[in-house]
């Protein structure tokens, strides 16, 4: 028996598999059962309702889709009155996902989202496609810091801060993040991308520039979590490209303590619980016991620097 | 997973025809579908016919699968794509599909071949509603709208309705789903473009005559712009209710994603839903089309 639980700070997940927030809600259950997951990942929420981004929302490209929501939903009070519940129908722990266009409200939201049933407020600092200006605080370090200090002294929750993998320098926006007190870090949102389309010469999202969303992302976020978690003592999470048992494994070894998923659960809806049986047998196959063994467990202290001597190793 | 048994009332994966189904009670399925054919049944469209798992034939009229197409090229279709079913067979537990080859999704899904696998969920989304009281109903489709109005065909003749079934297309040898809606006992009027029949005027005339007979207690229509704003119009002018089924590009499929949206109009006030969840088949009166 395999133990695949983690520790996220303070909060225990079951295992280390979540859904990306945006790629999940409790309609999964229609398909799933979501007692097995590591966390329930809400839709992130605003203030006041929003419609979110013109159609289309979504293009294929060779490389994965692109995708420009733009936070729709009914606003905080509908959140906290209806959907909150309906996820306390299941059991594994309540991530809510928060964004805001100032610092004020960002610290607002978060007291007002520190409610029983309630349990991680993750700030979503970084969303590429909610609007032009304002909103994306980690795309710079000091913006972090400002928006992380108001946030925690708003709340006792465990608070998840969500970086962008478009900031110049992810390492000093996770340090920023850090030091301004936040329990774990959730690397990454998705990359702007564009699509042009040939045939009529428009951008093929309403919104014109989307999130990349794919496979491709995992080796790029595998290097922002490694160097991340090699300057940062708290928690990582890593989301990006994870499809298989292998890519959780792959992304714990480089110093996650978990994943959040998106693209997978969009092409299989039993793709989550999947990864779980999967990660499960992977480990009872190795004899390893606890999950947590292959945290930052990359074996990298004794590569072989000489181009001479590596090129007569194996491969 | 090794030690798992069926016991457990769990499995991760897709379910494979022949398995325990870990979730008989749960509306949707991952399923691994088996093609027993996929071939032209005219110039323009395919059927495909699957065997599936037991579940998978829950289906309702005008609910949708979501398929995932293997690549007709060299990159990946990454998204699944939607498809209302044609027909559920029960008897032979198996689902039909009828499309026409167009984007990269249809080309990979026109390659598969008898005996290979399809991996499908569903079914998904709200279907077509028949009210009490609607004796007789008018369904009008267009094109591979017809596809999905034909288990319409099946439903009306469980509840002993009549249907007049109005379907356009291009030209007669292109009219979908005259045989299912006939064998069930339907009306069938067709309207081709070749001879002008198809042209809204004529369409409006011949509703016009139906509503007059008391042929028309309900509208349902999908496949046509057109067709859907000259039925929502004569809808509302005669006060009959309605139904459209429609179609956008979808990612999840279950109703997470928010990505397959359009825009309604409810009491005056314009709003956005969801097609795979909210629908796919709608009020007709509160449809803005597309």
């Amino acid at each position: 028996m395999v133990d695949l639980s983690v520790k996220i700070g303070d909060v225990t997940l079951q295992n280390p598999i979540m859904p990306a927030s945006g790629a999940f809600s409790w309609d999964y259950g229609d398909v799933i059962d979501l007692n097995r997951l590591g966390g329930l990942v809400a839709k992130t929420i605003c203030r006041e309702p929003r419609l979110g981004n013109p159609t289309p929302r979504m293009a294929e490209t060779e490389a994965g889709i692109i995708q420009s929501i733009g936070l729709p939903g009914k606003g905080i009070d509908y959140f906290l009155e209806n959907i909150v519940p309906e996820y306390n129908k299941w059991e594994p722990p309540l991530i809510v996902s928060v964004s805001a266009d100032t610092a004020e409200d960002f610290a607002a939201m978060t007291r007002d989202l520190s409610v029983d049933g309630v349990d991680v407020i993750e700030v979503n600092i970084s969303c590429p496609t909610k609007a032009p200006s304002g909103g994306n605080f980690a795309m710079h370090s000091e913006h972090t810091k400002e928006v992380m200090d108001g946030i925690r002294a708003a709340t006792d929750k465990p608070v998840w801060a969500k970086l962008s993998p478009n900031a110049g320098d992810i390492v000093s926006i996770a340090v920023a993040a850090e030091e301004a007190g936040a329990d774990a870090l959730v690397l990454c949102n998705t990359f702007l991308s564009l699509k042009i389309r040939t045939d009529n010469f428009r951008p093929a999202l309403g919104n014109k520039f989307g999130g990349l969303v794919s496979p491709a992302l995992k080796p790029i976020v595998m290097r922002m979590v490694y160097q991340v978690a090699q300057e940062c003592s708290i928690p990582v999470i890593g989301i990006g490209g994870v499809t298989k048992a292998e890519d959780v494994v792959e992304y714990m070894l480089a110093g996650a303590s978990g994943v959040g998923i998106g693209y997978a659960g969009f092409r299989n809806p039993t793709a989550l619980t999947t990864i779980i049986d999967d990660l499960d047998e992977w480990c009872d196959e190795r004899g390893i016991k606890e999950i947590s063994e292959l945290i930052g467990a990359v074996r990298d202290d004794d590569i072989e620097w000489d181009p001479l001597v590596a090129a007569s190793h194996g491969v | 997973m090794t030690d798992l048994t069926p016991e457990d009332k769990y499995s991760a994966k897709p379910i494979r025809i022949g398995e325990v189904d870990p979730h008989p009670d749960k509306p949707t399925g991952e399923f691994i579908s088996i093609v027993v054919s996929n071939d032209y049944v005219n110039d323009e469209y395919l059927k495909m016919v699957v065997d599936v798992p037991d579940r998978a034939l829950t289906a309702k009229a005008g609910q949708f699968y979501h398929l995932l197409c293997p690549t007709p090229d060299g990159a990946e279709v990454w998204m699944r794509r939607p498809m209302s079913i044609y027909r559920v067979d029960t008897g032979n537990k198996r689902l039909e599909f009828l499309y026409k080859k167009e984007g990269r999704g249809t080309q990979g899904m026109a390659m598969l071949e008898k005996g290979e696998e399809f991996n499908i969920v569903g079914p998904l989304g709200v279907g077509f509603w028949l009210e009490e009281g609607w004796k007789n109903i008018v369904v009008l489709g267009r094109g591979v709208g017809l596809a999905t109005l034909a288990p319409l065909s099946q439903l009306a003749a469980e509840h002993n309705v009549g249907v007049t079934a109005i379907l356009s297309a291009r030209n007669p040898e292109v009219v979908m789903s005259r045989d299912l809606f006939e064998g069930l006992g339907a009306n069938v009027i067709e309207v081709v473009d070749t001879d002008g029949s198809s042209d809204v005027d004529n369409v409006e005339k011949i509703l016009e005559g139906l509503i007059t007979d008391g042929k028309a207690d309900a509208f349902f229509t999908c496949g046509s712009n057109r067709l859907l704003t000259l039925m929502k119009r004569l809808g509302k002018a005669h006060d009959i209710p309605g139904q459209v089924a429609m179609e956008q590009n979808m990612a999840c499929g279950l109703g997470a994603c928010y990505i397959c949206m359009r825009t309604f109009e409810v009491d005056g006030e314009k709003t956005l839903r969801r097609v795979c969840r909210d629908g796919p088949c709608f009020n007709m009166q509160e449809a803005v089309g597309w």
